[in-house]
């Protein structure tokens, strides 16, 4: 397969572009930061994202979505990265849609799918612990009881866990942290009783949620895929959605470096453009290459995704490891390159500092993808 | 669809037939490489039956048209064709700057006869070229080179000297860039001449490198005798066909840092410092170092592919090859220092059957000399600063 977009992606990126750029501006974020809105996004706005067929991307089409791949929801997320959108994209329409329809039964995915595809529901993906992403180290406990289960254990960094009316938690049924057998999946009402959710208010203006769960029943039925075997399942949705923000981390990157070089060609001192100088235009030559390679990787990642996900874990360890890197390299020399305004909250660009900072733990930060890529290859 | 599909198949098979065992495995010394040519031998006879069998195909240029001896296939099929090899690490038959340099530039710009005389015998391996750009002062700012071409009737006779020729001592004609203009522009009096090294005033001399090798030559010219009609383009129009000739070389040594080099680093260290019960590397950091360069590789090759890709959609930047080239260097580097530091003390060896005479070392030495040739790092993110990104002034 070509690594290129097809023409069907390039419009799709076409019409998102046109929509968020339109819509969703920096300054949509800075509105909803300054105001301390209590949603953290536009539901309006996810409306209209669920009315474009956005919402549904990933949803197969049987349960009204579009059932486009991995590619696209890439294309969406860079898209999302650009204008720094807060949207429930990532953690419903790709995180909770890709868990269900990969492991859901029938009628797990026909109660849920078709309210993600139109809209009415948001959901979140609850795994992390501690402070660093080590999903198998999971150690919440589900432990049986009656027909179903009883789970007792924390939860944070749940990416938009507040406003979620579908929670997917990992629990371990059986085994030790750190062992891929005993983790099971499960999916939670976040009103049953004995569920705490605190919304965290992060660096990045962003939603995220620390939850806590205090002997919460669960039904047999929400069980979601088998008992003891969620970890294959799990890692193959985490794949999923590091390959999504790794693309988010693309936008990120590519729009502080067109504000950058757009402000080395207008920028003068010592009567001179700044873009004169060698010293930033050799930087900025480095930060483009650095960017072009890692798009190509990301695209590659996503391919190899929508081909098989069992297969895709080198690729997107390769991917979502260059794309922490890169957007991290872009974001400073964006900062410094812009001098004294760079550190305004005035300007923009602080903003992508911000985000980017965020993308880079989401899932793994590029320690972890090196890690896990020395592990894959035995050494 | 499925006539790629097919051609796929049926590639596999024939290379599964056809490539001999001992072609698999990992290059570990210099006579690895054919480069063929009027003096050339083959070292060992599973070399030349692959050779052989790849010319008899049309695959030594698998991309060429048939009636220049390539095997005529679309950029598809050649993607294929490079795949199924590197699959079952299958080694370049045939590695020539007539393939990847010289030949692409003639394809463009020369003339029927003119492709008809060298390119057959550059797909089949009989004649070997070097490249005559470099002078002692032209360097970097190559365009201001003062070789002379002198006009006499239907001829020019060439006075000069060329540095850094590439095995100019083992080659058997040149492609070389002459002043044909001295009033002129620095870029507008230069024209892209090639001739045989047997040539009576042509004259090389071997420069030995800190590597202990010398692949570069000082090359002579003392009033060499060239027919006019062996200039490529246009008098005086050369560096169009330098420049674009560039952009081949740079793709060429950008794959340097792209292609495996034998054994996984991963595993080459895991040799030298051993491993811990889990199987990872005893020394953390190197394990770490390693690991990022493995993915830095992984997405280089990933860049690699979507240029050609880029450039099949007709959406490539002339310019990304000297990307391309900055990067892959900076690998090669890395990737050397590296695999010294995995091989500690045992990588120092110079000269025993152990260390097959400081393979390693010297190798590592090599690699310096990447982000210099072809232009260096620095000129090349200058064309990537201005070309691409279109940044302002000098």
């Amino acid at each position: 397969m070509a690594l290129v977009l097809t023409e069907e992606q390039s419009m799709l990126r076409d019409s998102a572009r046109g929509l968020i750029s339109d819509k969703a501006p920096v300054s949509h974020l800075r509105q909803l930061r300054d105001s301390k809105d209590a949603t953290g996004f536009s539901r309006d706005l996810w409306k209209t994202f669920a009315e474009m067929g956005f919402a549904g991307l990933l949803v197969p089409e049987d349960f009204g979505g579009s059932g486009l791949g991995c590619v696209e929801a890439g294309v969406v997320m860079e898209e999302i990265g650009r204008t720094l959108m807060p949207s429930p994209f990532l953690a419903t329409a790709v995180l909770a849609t890709s868990a269900l329809s990969r492991g859901g039964s029938a009628a797990q995915k026909s109660e849920h799918l078709p309210k993600i595809a139109d809209g009415s529901l948001l959901a979140a993906l609850a795994i992390d612990e501690g402070a660093k992403h080590r999903p198998l180290h999971t150690a919440m406990r589900a432990v049986r009881s009656g027909n179903g289960f009883r789970l007792q254990g924390d939860k944070a960094f749940v990416v938009d866990g507040h406003t979620a009316g579908l929670l997917i938690v990992a629990a371990r049924t059986a085994g030790a942290p750190g062992e891929c057998d005993g983790l099971t999946l499960f999916l939670v009402d976040p009103k049953t009783r004995g569920i705490e959710t605190e919304r965290t208010a992060m660096v990045d203006s962003h939603n995220a949620a620390r939850i806590k769960f205090d002997n919460v029943e669960v039904n047999a039925d929400g069980v979601l895929g088998e008992v003891d075997q969620g970890g294959a399942l799990l890692e193959g949705v985490l794949n999923i959605g590091r390959g999504a923000v790794a693309s988010e981390m693309v936008g990120v990157s590519e729009e502080v470096f067109g504000r950058t070089l757009g402000y080395l060609k207008e920028r003068k001192q010592f009567g001179k453009l700044i873009g004169e100088f060698q010293a930033l235009q050799h930087r900025a030559a480095q930060l483009y290459i650095e960017i072009e390679i890692t798009r190509a990787a990301v695209l590659k990642a996503l391919q190899a995704l929508d081909g098989n996900v069992e297969n895709a874990g080198a690729a997107v360890a390769v991917a979502k490891a260059r794309a922490g890197s890169t957007a991290t390299l872009a974001v400073q020399e964006g900062v410094q390159m812009h001098g004294g305004m760079g550190m305004t909250d005035q300007f923009d660009i602080g903003f992508f500092m911000k985000r980017a900072r965020v993308c880079q733990e989401l899932f793994g930060d590029t320690n972890f993808h090196a890690d896990q890529l020395a592990r894959m290859k035995n050494y | 669809m499925s006539d790629l599909e097919n051609f796929r198949r049926e590639t596999r098979a024939w290379l599964e037939a056809n490539c001999p065992p001992e072609m698999r495995r990992p290059m570990t010394s210099e006579e690895d490489t054919f480069w063929g040519g009027r003096n050339t031998k083959f070292s060992s006879q599973p070399q030349r039956v692959w050779f052989e069998r790849m010319r008899d195909k049309g695959w030594t240029v698998p991309h060429w048209p048939k009636e220049y001896g390539g095997g005529g296939l679309d950029p598809e099929q050649t993607k294929i064709v490079r795949q199924e090899m590197a699959a079952i690490g299958a080694r370049q038959p045939l590695t020539s700057f007539g393939i990847s340099m010289l030949g692409p530039a003639l394809l463009k710009y020369g003339t029927d006869a003119q492709k008809e005389e060298h390119l057959p015998k550059i797909a089949a391996g009989l004649i070997r070229w070097c490249q005559g750009y470099s002078e002692p002062n032209a360097g970097s700012d190559l365009a201001s080179l003062q070789t002379r071409a002198e006009s006499d009737g239907d001829d020019f006779i060439i006075n000069g000297q060329k540095i850094w020729t590439s095995y100019a001592n083992f080659a058997d004609w040149i492609f070389c860039l002459v002043r044909t203009d001295s009033n002129a522009k620095k870029h507008d009096g230069i024209s892209f001449i090639l001739f045989d090294m047997a040539s009576k005033g042509v004259s090389t001399k071997p420069i030995l490198l800190i590597s202990g090798r010398s692949p570069f030559c000082e090359t002579f010219f003392d009033s060499v005798r060239v027919p006019k009609a062996n200039v490529i383009g246009a008098v005086n129009r050369g560096w169009d066909v330098a420049k674009y000739l560039l952009q081949h070389e740079r793709a060429m040594i950008s794959g340097m840092g792209e292609r495996g080099v034998g054994r996984p680093l991963g595993q080459v260290a895991a040799d030298s410092v051993g491993t811990d019960e889990q199987g990872r590397l005893e020394v953390p950091m190197l394990r770490g170092q390693i690991a990022t360069f493995e993915i830095d590789e992984a997405a280089l090759a990933c860049a690699a592919e979507r240029a050609v890709d880029l450039a099949k959609a007709g959406q490539a930047h002339p310019a990304f090859s000297s990307a391309m080239k900055y990067y892959g260097t900076e690998l090669n580097k890395r990737r050397y220092e590296l695999l010294m530091s995995a091989g500690g003390a045992d990588a120092l060896e110079w000269e025993s059957e152990r260390s097959k005479e400081g393979a390693r070392p010297r190798a590592w030495l090599r690699t310096k000399a990447n982000s210099i040739e072809g232009g260096t790092s620095e000129v090349m993110l200058g064309i990537v600063a201005k070309r691409i990104l279109d940044l302002p002034g000098a």
